[in-house]
């Protein structure tokens, strides 16, 4: 007990620094295996792939949707703007909404990284439920939209 | 002591496996630039600006780490984020979530280094979800979509963040 009070004090916000960089150089492989992985999909998936999944069907375009959401990743503000021109040509709320949530909650590319990170268990049992609570939060917000008029 | 040992013995994997990842995404470059030359430049092209995008939210992340290290024992993360944190961790764990900024895969040694302190799982799956409502992007999404949405999208996401983290601490 005594040991463990008087290390915390003797430790160094240099020496934690140093430790947390370590543990950020330690990541590296994996973040930068990633962004390898995102600039194939970037380059070598075409833009008009995500027009020609979506229907019209609610049901399936939302599962569509969380299933584009989840394969695709990156910044959030990127989810906003394919989303936004997705609707501006028809496509449904649901599926857009649905697409946003996953975008962001689930990641197929930065699957590996959460598994080292936090373990498979972890990883595997936080996406299912999080593409099963996309498809849920897409529908329960388009419902609620369509009520509040 | 028997956990410790156990986490002694997973580490030495778990760092081969990133470097396993590395060198499939590696051999999966010198393969597609066999096929596809300028095509796979051009992918590299890219993952080179996301790494330059990516340093400064690494640099957040990494003195956001060593603070955390310096002032945040793992007494005090169990106290605020531990089993018996009730909905005060709930509120901290999405408050953290929405204010997180950059790709979440670099906030992952953060994550883990919490949970190490003793952080619940279903916090840091609330984290995490939480993490779809972007401050800064809150302009952007109204642009395209209405305030009316973003408001209801906002409670649901919360509301779904809650109940990832309990799910997932009962299966």
């Amino acid at each position: 007990m005594t040991k463990n009070q008087s290390k915390p004090a003797a430790t160094s916000f240099v020496a934690t620094l140093q430790k947390a960089a370590v543990n950020i150089g330690q990541a590296l492989p994996i973040i930068v295996g990633v962004l390898l992985l995102f600039g194939l999909y970037r380059n070598f998936i075409p833009n008009t792939f995500l027009r020609q999944i979506f229907t019209g069907n609610i049901f399936k375009d939302t599962f569509m949707g969380s299933v584009a959401g989840s394969i695709l990743a990156g910044n959030a503000v990127n989810s906003y703007i394919i989303g936004g021109e997705l609707l501006k040509d028809g496509v449904s709320l649901y599926a857009v909404t649905a697409f946003l949530v996953t975008w962001v909650t689930i990641g197929v590319v930065q699957f590996p990284a959460e598994v080292a990170f936090l373990g498979k268990s972890f990883a595997i049992k936080r996406n299912f439920l999080s593409f099963v609570l996309s498809f849920l939060v897409a529908i329960a917000t388009v419902i609620t939209l369509k009520i509040l008029g | 002591m028997e956990k410790n040992q156990n986490e002694n013995k997973i580490q030495p994997q778990r760092g081969k496996g990133r470097y396993y990842f590395l060198t499939a995404m590696l051999l999966i470059y010198a393969g597609a630039y066999l096929f596809e030359p300028q095509k796979t430049l051009k992918s590299l092209e890219i993952s080179g600006h996301l790494f330059v995008d990516l340093i400064p939210v690494l640099i957040f992340v990494w003195l956001i780490m060593a603070l955390i290290n310096y002032f945040l024992k793992p007494q005090k993360v169990k106290k605020l984020m531990g089993k018996e944190s009730g909905w005060k961790g709930w509120l901290l764990a999405i408050i953290l979530g929405i204010i997180s900024h950059g790709s979440v895969y670099a906030w992952y040694p953060l994550l883990k280094d919490l949970k190490n302190h003793g952080m619940r799982e279903g916090l840091i799956a609330g984290f995490i979800y939480s993490r779809a409502i972007k401050i800064p992007f809150i302009p952007l999404m109204i642009y395209y979509f209405g305030l009316k949405f973003f408001i209801v999208l906002t409670i649901y996401m919360i509301i779904g963040a809650i109940l990832e983290g309990l799910l997932l601490e009962k299966i």
